[in-house]
């Protein structure tokens, strides 16, 4: 077994176990701190991929700005109570069936897939530096990176203007 | 440094990615606080981006990461604007229990 293999072994257990602790717990905040350190361990695939521009804009913008916004939130409303009411055992029951019955009928049907791909390709070419993926990403997808801007400003009008507190004239 | 899929393996990547997946389906169907339900779904996001980057890496070609560019800042927007929304609901309910949004039900 490889040392690759152990770090992605160990990379794998921390992600999935802390996307399950995040919404096992009780506490908004304990469910914050669990998706940060998910989101560190998927920057940490990426790096394995040798994906460093990812990586980075990774944890930049989910572990900066996403969680941020979300901890902001939950001090903002005060939500740190353990006191939420549980759903009926029966939705939950239905949760944990689908989960099981999803996750084991995708398995299954990528287990039986598995022939079909072969060996993998080692061209050598380098095709994700940072330097590469700026020039896709300025020359051939220059329309949709505008258009993300034009996303981000509108998101961000809408925003304000969802949160600001409406005038009382009633 | 030779191709990483050589050593790991695409389907490893495959099974991890439908794993967390499916724990981001578990999330918005288990929890009744709204705010655990973007997190479930920002999980759900990242399993998805993280099979795009390793069949980026399977094609060796760059357009998989930037469609995980795109991907997130759609994610960043669209979190704001969720997040604002809850605020705004947490105002005139003063919970943010999905259970709760029943008004339309009539």
């Amino acid at each position: 077994m490889s040392t690759v293999l152990i770090i992605f072994y160990i990379l794998s257990a921390i992600t999935l176990s802390t996307a399950f602790l995040t919404i096992y717990t009780r506490r908004p905040i304990h469910s914050a701190i669990y998706l940060v350190l998910c989101f560190f361990s998927i920057a940490g695939h990426y790096l394995l991929f040798n994906a460093q521009f990812l990586a980075i804009v990774h944890v930049i913008v989910y572990s900066g700005a996403i969680m941020i916004l979300f901890l902001f939130t939950i001090m903002l409303m005060n939500l740190n109570n353990e006191d939420e009411v549980h759903k009926p055992r029966i939705t939950r029951l239905g949760a944990i069936i689908i989960f099981v019955l999803v996750s084991i009928i995708m398995i299954s049907v990528f287990i039986n897939s598995k022939t079909i791909m072969g060996d993998y390709d080692n061209s050598g070419v380098d095709y994700q530096s940072i330097k590469v993926l700026g020039k896709v990403l300025l020359n051939e997808y220059m329309v949709p990176f505008e258009f993300a801007s034009i996303l981000l400003l509108v998101a961000m009008m809408g925003t304000v203007l969802l949160s600001k507190k409406e005038k009382s004239g009633k | 440094m030779g191709n990483i899929l050589n050593q790991i393996g695409i389907e490893n990547y495959i099974f991890l990615s439908v794993l967390l997946f499916c724990i981001g389906v578990f999330g918005v169907l288990y929890r009744r606080n709204a705010i655990i339900v973007f997190m479930s779904i920002e999980i759900m996001l990242n399993a998805v981006n993280l099979l795009f980057v390793a069949f980026s890496t399977y094609h060796q070609d760059a357009e998989g990461q930037i469609f995980v560019f795109f991907s997130m800042a759609v994610a960043a927007a669209e979190v704001a604007v969720g997040l604002a929304i809850l605020v705004s609901i947490f105002r005139n309910l003063g919970s943010i229990e999905i259970d709760k949004l029943k008004n339309l039900k009539g």
